[in-house]
């Protein structure tokens, strides 16, 4: 097999006394959907948290693409092709939609200042290109006709959508998704799923999904992580992990 | 097209006010008397001459301008995509509004000549502490730092212009660009440690830095004459002309001789306004410019989530920092106009109470707007001058309006509006939009607002 696009190992976060993750490993290859699951308090988005450079592991290691990022400040992650969402929304809610898009296009923009000063040619293509990439995703998440409100003005399930638009301007190589499908009725779980999909096949993007909704995730993953008190339990296709006898343990409360 | 008409025909008035202010109108001695005296025929003829062609530019824009890109998009290079070329035709919807701001610059220009003496010299120190407010309010309004030592900055601004002239005799505008880069250098290099701090540790030490720079000032006593301040820094000139009675430097002409009038004190405090004005202009366009871009929206994206700007790839302290350089950089092209327009500096001025007084502009007119800035700035300076007699009651004043205004108005005289990006679309608009490679067909307007 090729290499994998993101490989952990021995990952390791302690607060004080608590192993809020204990020598998780995993591994995502290019086009995969992945998910972990396990009951609450598992250590899911302290995985996560660490992967993406808002905590820095205790120990383990962490490669993407083949490059040690472990410890790496979250800009410089997210800036190798990582990006992720937040179990509670995190938008700009006073900025317009659109402009939380153009936000995330940061990067990719004509940063200069004295090209933005004088407002030059380069500058106002560079604004145009962010501008049509920020309308194709708002068209693609069927948002395009609140473009102009205040992202905190939303609907719960625009607002979760709009984040994963705001996730796919910066062009990420690796989606992490954490609980996407909270709070969502049945139709926008259903929508939220075609997205997906539509990510890993059309856009060349893994998908790392934090995720209770059993069916969405049974659904969609090419492979499951199981984790359980910060330890790892079980990992392989849906069907195997389903019938997992620790799995079954864990999830029907039994020490 | 009533617009259009409107449009031109205001643009030509202004410019024949001030054309026929500035060109059509000279004064001549008269024996001892200054006369004003209609110009001659030839200079009437080029000014009615521009005015005709200012109306024909105004009448014919949209045609010039399409025609501009007609040409440009037959050569190959233009913006590739479809909202771009929206962007500019929608753009020139706010002609109206750029008519009212030209007539309030005219405005503003041509009241000096009307206005006393004393009250110009007032309207140029309202106007240092609006480009104080502006350049602060970057730093505290827009970015949501909270700094408590940019009086050190300006400090920092006065100080340079101040000593390279004495050591090295540069003159004013050379010293503006010093100063300016100079305090940029220091908003950069005091920036780098402290911004990792936030909000009341980050003011704490703000506060302490602008502190140090005016001990420091105070004591580096061979250097900067310590308490004793430095004195006889040159005021502006004009492309060379001084506006003193005698050129001091040898070689250069004074301004009234070499336009032959007569020497009045005057001049020199209607220049200094004028050039106060200049640099005002110069900081709400580059500040309004600053706003439309990148780095304008990542300031207030990181006001709102910084672990949200983070996860997207923003550097927190780059973005930061750059706010706090800039505006560091506005402080020290106030700082050094102030040494030149007072002509002596000491550490006195740069005392923790004018970082306060700038701070309370910014909140008093709304933190983050401009024109809010602008009004408490007014309001700060004049206040003070309206109520002499209360002098020693000044900073229970000052106190009290501060608790009145929170209780009152928290948010400010004039709370910000942004200007917005917007979008429109036709009702009818289809956009397409293959998964692969995406696609917009052009039917989005975006305007700004
Ligand atoms: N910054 C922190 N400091 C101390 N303890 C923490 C911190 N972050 C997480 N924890 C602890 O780590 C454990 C795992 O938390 P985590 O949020 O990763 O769980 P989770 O699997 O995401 O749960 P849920 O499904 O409820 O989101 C919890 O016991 C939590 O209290
Ligand atoms: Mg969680």
């Amino acid at each position: 097999m090729s290499q994998p696009l993101l490989e952990a190992s021995d990952l390791n976060m302690r607060f004080g006394g608590l192993v809020a993750v204990d020598n998780v490993a995993l591994r995502v290859h290019s086009d995969e959907i992945i998910s972990i699951i396990g009951p609450n308090g598992a250590g899911k988005t302290t995985v996560f948290n660490c992967l993406t450079g808002f905590y820095k592991p205790t120990a383990g290691t962490i490669r993407f693409k083949g490059e040690d990022i472990a410890g790496l400040p979250g800009h410089k992650i997210s800036r190798k092709g990582i990006v992720r969402t937040f179990q509670h929304v995190r938008l700009f809610k006073d900025m317009t939609v659109l402009e939380n898009l153009l936000v995330a296009q940061h990067r990719h923009m004509n940063t200069s200042l004295l090209a933005g000063l004088f407002n030059t040619p380069g500058f106002r293509r560079s604004e145009a290109m962010a501008l049509d990439k920020a309308m194709q995703w708002l068209e693609r998440v069927n948002l395009l006709d609140m473009a102009n409100r205040n992202a905190g003005n939303l609907a719960y399930g625009q607002q979760r959508r709009l984040e994963i638009a705001r996730c796919m301007v910066t062009r990420p190589d690796l989606l992490m998704l954490d609980e996407p499908a909270a709070g969502l009725n049945p139709k926008e779980t259903e929508e939220l799923d075609n997205l997906i999909c539509e990510l890993r096949d059309h856009h060349k993007v893994s998908v790392l999904l934090i995720e209770h909704d059993m069916q969405l995730v049974m659904g969609i993953s090419d492979r499951i992580y199981v984790i359980n008190q910060g330890r790892p339990l079980a990992s392989g296709t849906p069907e195997s992990v389903q019938n997992h006898p620790d799995v079954i343990k864990a999830y029907l409360g039994e020490t | 097209m009533k617009t259009r008409f409107f449009n031109a025909i205001a643009a030509t008035f202004v410019l024949l006010l001030l054309t026929s202010m500035l060109l059509g109108l000279t004064l001549e001695s008269n024996g001892t008397e200054l006369v004003i005296q209609v110009a001659e025929g030839t200079r009437l003829s080029w000014i009615i001459s521009g005015a005709v062609i200012v109306f024909l530019f105004q009448f014919f824009r949209n045609e010039i301008s399409q025609g501009w890109q007609n040409t440009r998009s037959s050569m190959g290079n233009a913006v590739p995509t479809s909202i771009s070329e929206k962007v500019k035709t929608t753009s020139q919807l706010s002609g109206l509004k750029t008519t009212a701001l030209c007539f309030l610059v005219a405005g503003l220009m041509i009241w000096p000549f009307f206005a006393s003496r004393g009250s110009v010299d007032l309207a140029t120190l309202t106007l240092i502490y609006i480009m104080l407010g502006l350049g602060l309010n970057i730093v505290v309004g827009l970015a949501g730092l909270l700094d408590l030592g940019y009086v050190g900055f300006y400090a920092v601004g006065a100080y340079s212009y101040a000593l390279l002239n004495m050591y090295f005799g540069i003159d004013f505008w050379t010293g503006l660009l010093a100063g300016g880069l100079l305090a940029a250098f220091f908003g950069f290099i005091l920036g780098f440690p402290v911004l990792r701090l936030r909000g009341d540790y980050l003011a704490i030490v703000t506060l302490g830095f602008g502190e140090i720079i005016r001990i420091l000032l105070n004591n580096l006593t061979d250097l900067t004459g310590g308490p004793n301040g430095i004195s006889q820094i040159p005021k502006p000139d004009l492309f060379g002309l001084e506006f003193s009675r005698r050129a001091k430097e040898e070689g250069n002409v004074p301004f009234h001789e070499f336009f032959g009038i007569d020497y009045s004190s005057g001049y020199k405090v209607i220049f200094l306004y004028l050039v106060a004005l200049l640099l005002v202009i110069a900081t709400v366009f580059v500040i309004n410019r600053l706003l439309r871009m990148p780095i304008g929206r990542a300031w207030e994206a990181l006001r709102e989530d910084d672990i949200a700007c983070q996860s997207l790839g923003l550097n927190k302290t780059a973005v930061k920092l750059s706010a706090f350089t800039i505006g560091a950089a506005f402080a020290g092209f106030a700082g050094t106009f102030f040494a030149a327009r007072q002509g002596f500096i000491s550490p006195e001025s740069f005392t923790f109470i004018e970082s306060a007084i700038i701070l309370a502009i910014v909140v008093l007119g709304g933190m983050g707007s401009q024109i809010g800035t602008v009004l408490a700035a007014i309001i700060m300076t004049l206040l003070p001058e309206f109520a002499r007699e209360f002098n020693e009651y000044r900073m229970l004043m000052f106190g009290l309006m501060m608790v009145f205004m929170m209780g009152w108005r928290p948010q400010g005289l004039l709370p910000m509006k942004r200007p917005h990006i917007e979008v429109e679309r036709k009702p009818q608009g289809v956009v397409s939009m293959q998964s692969d490679n995406l696609t917009t067909s052009g039917n989005q307007l975006v305007r700004e607002v």
